[in-house]
């Protein structure tokens, strides 16, 4: 049924694959720790170009590796990405990355230091990488439609505000854009226990609850259980979330549940970094609770604008992925403005609807599409946090 | 609503609601509104409370489950009495 957010169009890059991106990033993509200096090298030579330096990528193994070139590909491929140098310190797993990602049909070149060293891979990228971004920078928008986007969510540094008025603006946004054909992000396993009984019942079916269940319930058993010391008081909620009013994980996961609003349901579960294969609707990613892990983990998928709803003020951005902060805080939007996009502080003084905070996000979240910044793009916040599994080998 | 309520509550039957305004102070007449129907009603402050930190809305006893969003959110250790701030010092998880 047509909808006033029917006919919503943004202006935004169409790849080569039909999916469409609302950033044109050149990326230098390091494959493991050790590349990073090429690749930061690259993208100094290079304006326009960016380096994604990380920490992992060397003798990782089983399903860790697996997460690991997931995440790799994942970002290279992201449709806010037009093309990709892929630089690593030998060439069978460069060229795994690098292949992974060509299957977008985007430009990629990739680039081994065995046997060149460091300079002669610079010289031979950097020539690749001013290839890429001349070819880049001569792309146009043009118009899309916003179902068309792959929209994510994840709150952070949440407090009872979030609950009340910014969680539940992501989850208007979502009861709106869904039904017209988004393909929606949300996760944080660790923080829907409390409310697992609720999450469970959000599932589009039976089968698909169940299936929810067994993960969720495989990351208390392997994780929490196997790795606490004494319970996550100290964790869950964090000093942030109790200096903001939550007192229990109960209660932040109903506020944090918010974000899928009253109607949406998931349609299917995700691996951490992987691609929604279902088609159009709302994914579950199992993923972390920290803020960057989860967003890099969610752009890997594909997600192309993150909505970031916080209480106390996260400050976190994503490299490729613009990160639309909301916040209905009055204290974070007096002390912490600089870091907010929309201000829903008026749902607490009764001022602002839930429908009309939903209706602002959906218009930040077309203005961020057309291309502006988001305040952590404008204050530089690129946080790019590889998820790990175990202890390499 | 002319007058900005200092107290929000999600649901009718929630034992608890959240504080909204900064600087609350003890034996402020608050307005509360229950988000759910927009209905409101008033309780007095018991004590400073910061903003986004629970107020009890009944005298809640050692041994009672709070409940926000109409959901369990845990037990209450220490007795509350109405209008008094509920936090980790008084309330606590189920789960640990």
């Amino acid at each position: 049924m047509a909808s006033k957010y029917s006919n919503m169009t943004v202006k935004a890059y169409r790849r080569e694959n039909g999916r469409v991106g609302v950033r044109n990033h050149v990326v230098v993509l390091p494959v493991d720790d050790i590349s990073n200096a090429a690749c930061e090298a690259v993208a100094n030579n290079v304006k326009g170009s960016m380096a994604l330096p990380h920490a992992y990528g060397r003798l990782q193994f089983g399903e860790d590796l697996d997460l690991h070139f997931r995440t790799m590909i994942g970002t290279g491929a992201n449709p806010n990405v037009a093309a990709v140098v892929v630089i690593g310190i030998e060439p069978g797993w460069t060229k795994r990355i690098a292949d992974g990602i060509r299957e977008t049909g985007k430009p990629v070149a990739e680039f081994s230091i065995e046997q060149n060293g460091d300079f002669e891979t610079i010289r031979a990228a950097s020539w690749k990488a001013k290839e890429f971004v001349h070819w880049a920078t001569e792309l146009q928008r043009e118009e899309c439609n916003v179902s068309e986007l792959w929209v994510s969510t994840k709150c952070g540094e949440s407090d009872t505000t979030t609950g009340l008025g910014s969680c539940p603006t992501v989850g208007n946004m979502y009861d709106k854009l869904l039904p017209e054909g988004i393909t929606g992000f949300f996760g944080e396993t660790s923080e829907i226990t409390g409310a697992e009984h609720i999450c469970q019942k959000r599932a589009v079916n039976a089968e698909v609850g169940e299936r929810w269940y067994k993960m969720w319930k495989a990351y208390q058993d392997d994780v929490i259980f196997a790795h606490q010391t004494d319970d996550l008081s100290d964790s869950q909620p964090t000093k942030g979330n109790i200096e903001g009013g939550l007192t229990t994980i109960e209660e932040k996961a109903l506020g944090n549940l918010e974000k899928i609003g009253r109607t949406s349901q998931y349609i299917d579960i995700l691996e951490p970094a992987e691609a929604p294969q279902s088609g159009n609707g709302l994914y579950f990613m199992d993923s972390s609770s920290a803020a960057a892990e989860c967003v890099t983990l969610m752009a890997a998928g594909g997600a192309v604008i993150h909505t970031f709803p916080t209480g106390q003020g996260n400050v976190v951005g994503n490299p490729i992925v613009p990160v639309i902060k909301i916040t209905a805080n009055p204290r974070t939007v007096r002390t912490m403005s600089e870091h907010i996009d929309v201000d829903v502080s008026g749902i607490l003084r009764r001022e602002m609807t839930i429908d009309v905070a939903g209706d602002a996000l959906i218009e930040m979240i077309c203005r961020t599409a057309n291309g502006r910044n988001t305040a952590a793009e404008a204050l530089g916040h690129r946080e790019f946090s590889m998820t790990k599994l175990y202890r390499s080998a | 609503m002319t007058e900005i309520p200092h107290l929000l509550v999600h649901e009718h039957n929630d034992n608890v609601g959240v504080v909204v305004v900064e600087g609350l102070t003890a034996g402020t007449d608050m307005l509360c509104c229950i988000t759910h129907d927009n209905s409101t009603f008033r309780l007095t402050s018991g004590d400073d409370v910061p903003i986004g930190h629970k107020i009890a809305l009944t005298d809640l006893n050692s041994g009672d489950t709070a409940t926000k969003y109409g959901e369990d959110i845990g037990k209450i250790i220490a007795d509350i009495p109405k209008g008094a701030h509920v936090h980790t010092h008084n309330c606590k998880t189920k789960r640990w």
